[in-house]
C-alpha cells in the first residue's frame, strides 16, 4: 500500500475553540466598537494583520517541533534596519531585500543548529540570539532610527493589486506556501513527526536534522522577508521597533490550539488566533486603550483559550 | 580533571574552575585597564553583582527544580514601579516595600499555579506572565518617571556599612539562607530530587506541586526584593528598569554551573556566576565599550554558558 507524502491518516478532532472565539469577537466588535466595521477600518485590520500573519506561519512550525523562537521580534528590527541601511547607501530594493533574508535565514540556521544538533533547549537559545540580534541592531545604528531611505520601500507599501494592500496579499500567500509545506511535503511530515517522536523519525531514516533546522531556517528568512513590510509602513528602520511582536506570533499560535508537545495542532486555526489579535487589538485601538493594555489583554486572552480548551478535553475525555 | 573530580566532588572542581576563571576575568581586566585594582571599583563590581545574584537566586531554585522563570525581570519592573509610586503618594519606605514584596510573591504564586494547575510549560507560562507584568508597569507609569526617595530607603542600594556596600550583604545572608534550604532541609533535598527526576520524585511521595509552587513563590520574593534595593540604587523608576537584566541574570546562572535541565547547580555556583559577568561589565565599561554593545556581549556570553553546560554533562538523550 503506497501513500502520497503528505497522506498521514490523523483522527478526526473537535474544531479548536478559536473559531467560535473569533466569529464572537468579530460580532461583538461590529455590534459594540463604533467605526469598526468601515471599509478603511477593516483594510487598516488587515493591513495590521499582514505582518502578525507572516510572522505566525513559520512560528506555527517552531512550535509543533516542540520548539520556541522568541528572537523573532529582535532578528525583525535587525533585518529591517539592515534593508534600511542599505537603502540609505543607495542599493536597490531587491538587494536590500536579499540582504534582510539572508540575514534572517543565517540567524535561523544558527538556532536551528543549537536546537537540532546540540540538543539545547530552544527558549534558551532563542533568548540568547534575542540578545545578539537586538544588540547588532543597536551596535549597527547607534541606537538611533535610519532614515531617509528613499521612497522604493514605502512605494512597494502602497501597492494594492485588486485593492488588496500587498502586504496582505503576501502575507495570505505565505499562508497558503506554509499549507502545502506541512501538509504536502515529506518535510511537512517531518515537522509533526519531530514534536511527535523525534527518535522515531531517525529511526526510519528521515533527516531529521535537515528537517529541524529547515524549520528554524524558515522562521529566520521569513522574518526577513516580514522587514520589507515593518521598513515600507514605517518608511524608516529602527533597532528596537520590532521587539515584543514574537509575543502576538506566539499568542496567536497557542489561541489556535496548536499544543506545545506531540506535534499537536491545526494551521488554520493560527490563521483564526491572527485574526482574533488583529480584531482585539483595532478594536481596543478604536475605544482608545492603549498598546501595553492590549498585551495584557491579549494574555489573560491566551490563559482563558486555554482554559477552555483544557476543560474541553476533559469533557471529551469523559464522555463515553 | 577525573582524579580530581574523584577525590575531591564534581561540585568543589566546579566551583574551583569559576574562582579560576574570576582570578583569570579579574588579572586580565587588572592588565588591560586602569582604575579596574581600586577598591571603589572592586565594591562597585561586587554591588552590581549583589543585584544580579539577588535577582538570579529565586530563579536557580526554579532551574534546580526544573522549571523556568522568565519573568523575573519584569516582575522587579512592575514592582519597583509601584513601589516608587506608593512612596511617592505616602512617603513611607515601608509602604513601598511591602507594595513590592506583596505584588512580585502574587505574580510568583501566579507563575507556579499555571506550571501546577495549569500544567503548562514553565517558559510558556512565564512568557506570557512577563508580558502582562511589563505591560501594567506600562500602563501604570504612563511613560513617565518616578525618582528621588528618602535618604533612608537610599542606603539599601548605595550605603556601605563597615566599608563593604549594603547590598553585599544582602547577597550574602540570601546567599547563606538559601543554602541552608536547599542543603540541609529536606525540602532543598526535595527540590533537587523534583529536578532531577519528576516521575520518580512522585513516585517517592514528594509533594511535587507544592514544591513547584514554592520554588515559584521565592523567585516572585526574590524579584521584590531585587526590584528595592535597585530602586534604591538608581533613585528612579521607569516601565523600562528591569528588562536589560534579565539576560544577564540568566547568564549568571548557566556560568554558575547551574543546569537548564534541573537537579544540578547551586547558589554559591550562582554567586560566582553573577561576578563573572559583573566583572565582564565592568571591564566593558573600563575599556570604553558602548554600553550599546551589552546585550550582544550578554546574549553571546548566555549561549557560550550553556555550550558549556551541554559540555560538561554530555548531551540529553537523543538519537541521531
Amino acid at each position: 500500500m503506497s501513500r502520497a507524502p503528505g497522506a498521514v491518516v490523523r483522527r478526526q478532532r473537535p474544531l479548536p475553540s478559536i473559531v467560535a472565539i473569533t466569529a464572537l469577537f468579530a460580532v461583538a466588535a461590529s455590534l459594540a466598537v463604533p467605526g469598526f466595521t468601515t471599509g478603511p477600518n477593516l483594510t487598516n485590520v488587515g493591513q495590521q494583520t499582514a505582518i502578525l500573519l507572516m510572522l505566525s506561519m513559520p512560528m506555527t512550525l517552531v512550535i509543533m517541533s516542540e520548539g520556541l523562537d522568541l528572537s523573532a521580534g529582535a532578528l525583525l528590527s535587525l533585518c529591517g534596519v539592515v534593508l534600511a541601511k542599505l537603502l540609505v547607501a543607495g542599493s536597490g530594493l531587491p538587494l536590500a531585500l536579499l540582504a534582510s533574508v539572508a540575514v534572517g535565514f543565517a540567524f535561523g540556521i544558527f538556532n536551528g543548529v543549537l536546537v537540532s544538533v546540540l540538543t539545547l533547549p530552544p527558549f534558551v537559545v532563542t533568548l540568547g540570539t534575542l540578545g545578539i540580534a537586538q544588540g547588532a541592531a543597536l551596535v549597527v545604528t547607534d541606537g538611533n532610527a535610519v532614515t531617509g531611505i528613499g521612497p522604493a520601500a514605502a512605494s512597494f507599501y502602497a501597492l494594492a493589486p485588486l485593492a488588496i494592500p500587498i502586504s496582505l496579499v503576501i502575507a495570505l500567500a505565505m499562508w497558503a506556501i506554509t499549507h502545502v509545506l506541512l501538509y504536502h511535503t515529506r518535510f511537512g511530515n517531518g515537522v509533526f513527526a519531530i514534536g511527535g517522536n523525534r527518535d522515531a523519525l531517525v529511526l526510519a531514516g528521515a533527516p531529521a536534522h535537515r528537517y529541524h533546522i529547515g524549520v528554524y531556517a524558515i522562521m529566520g528568512a521569513v522574518v526577513g522577508i516580514t522587514a520589507l513590510l515593518l521598513v515600507g509602513r514605517m518608511n524608516s528602520g529602527h533597532p528596537t521597533v520590532a521587539i515584543g511582536m514574537e509575543f502576538d506570533a506566539i499568542a496567536a499560535v497557542v489561541l489556535g490550539g496548536t499544543a506545545f508537545e506531540r506535534g499537536d495542532g491545526r494551521l488554520y486555526g493560527t490563521v483564526f488566533g491572527v485574526a482574533t489579535i488583529g480584531i482585539v487589538r483595532n478594536a481596543l485601538n478604536l475605544l482608545g486603550i492603549e498598546s501595553s493594555m492590549q498585551v495584557v489583554s491579549i494574555g489573560v486572552l491566551v490563559l482563558l483559550v486555554i482554559l477552555l480548551d483544557s476543560w474541553r478535553k476533559e469533557k471529551g475525555r469523559a464522555a463515553p | 580533571m577525573t582524579a580530581l573530580r574523584d577525590r575531591f566532588g564534581d561540585e568543589a572542581v566546579a566551583f574551583a574552575l569559576r574562582l579560576l576563571l574570576i582570578a583569570a576575568v579579574g588579572v586580565a581586566l587588572a592588565v588591560f585597564t586602569e582604575g579596574f585594582l581600586s577598591a571603589a571599583n572592586i565594591l562597585n563590581v561586587l554591588r552590581q553583582a549583589s543585584l544580579i545574584f539577588l535577582l538570579a537566586s529565586g530563579l536557580t531554585l526554579v532551574l534546580l527544580a526544573g522549571g523556568f522563570d522568565l519573568s523575573v525581570a519584569s516582575n522587579l519592573t512592575l514592582a519597583a514601579c509601584l513601589a516608587a509610586g506608593v512612596m511617592q503618594a505616602t512617603g513611607s519606605p515601608t509602604f513601598g516595600a511591602l507594595t513590592a514584596l506583596g505584588c512580585s510573591t502574587v505574580a510568583g504564586i501566579a507563575n507556579g499555579l499555571a506550571v501546577t494547575l495549569l500544567r503548562l510549560p514553565p517558559f510558556l507560562a512565564t512568557y506570557g506572565t512577563l508580558w502582562i507584568l511589563q505591560g501594567l508597569a506600562f500602563q501604570y507609569m504612563g511613560g513617565n518617571e518616578i525618582y528621588g526617595f528618602p535618604a533612608g530607603f537610599r542606603q539599601l542600594g548605595t550605603g556601605f556599612l563597615w566599608g563593604v556596600p549594603v547590598p553585599v550583604y544582602l547577597m550574602a545572608m540570601v546567599l547563606v539562607l538559601g543554602t541552608l534550604l536547599t542543603r540541609k532541609l529536606n525540602i532543598g533535598y526535595e527540590i533537587y530530587a523534583i529536578g532531577a527526576n519528576p516521575v520518580a520524585a512522585r513516585l517517592s511521595g514528594i509533594p511535587v506541586r507544592r514544591r513547584q509552587l514554592l520554588v515559584y513563590t521565592l523567585s516572585g520574593l526574590m524579584a521584590g526584593v531585587a526590584a528595592l534595593v535597585y530602586l534604591a540604587r538608581v533613585n528612579s523608576a521607569d516601565s523600562g528598569i528591569g528588562e536589560p537584566l534579565l539576560l544577564p541574570v540568566i547568564a549568571a546562572i548557566l556560568i554558575g554551573g547551574t543546569s537548564l535541565f534541573g537537579g544540578v547547580g547551586s547558589l554559591l555556583g550562582t554567586v560566582a556566576g553573577a561576578i563573572i559577568l559583573s566583572l565582564v561589565i565592568n571591564g566593558m565599561n573600563l575599556l570604553n565599550v558602548r554600553s550599546t554593545w551589552q546585550p550582544l556581549v550578554v546574549g553571546a556570553v548566555l549561549l557560550v554558558a550553556v555550550l558549556a553546560d551541554l559540555a560538561s554533562r554530555g548531551r540529553r538523550e537523543r538519537i541521531g
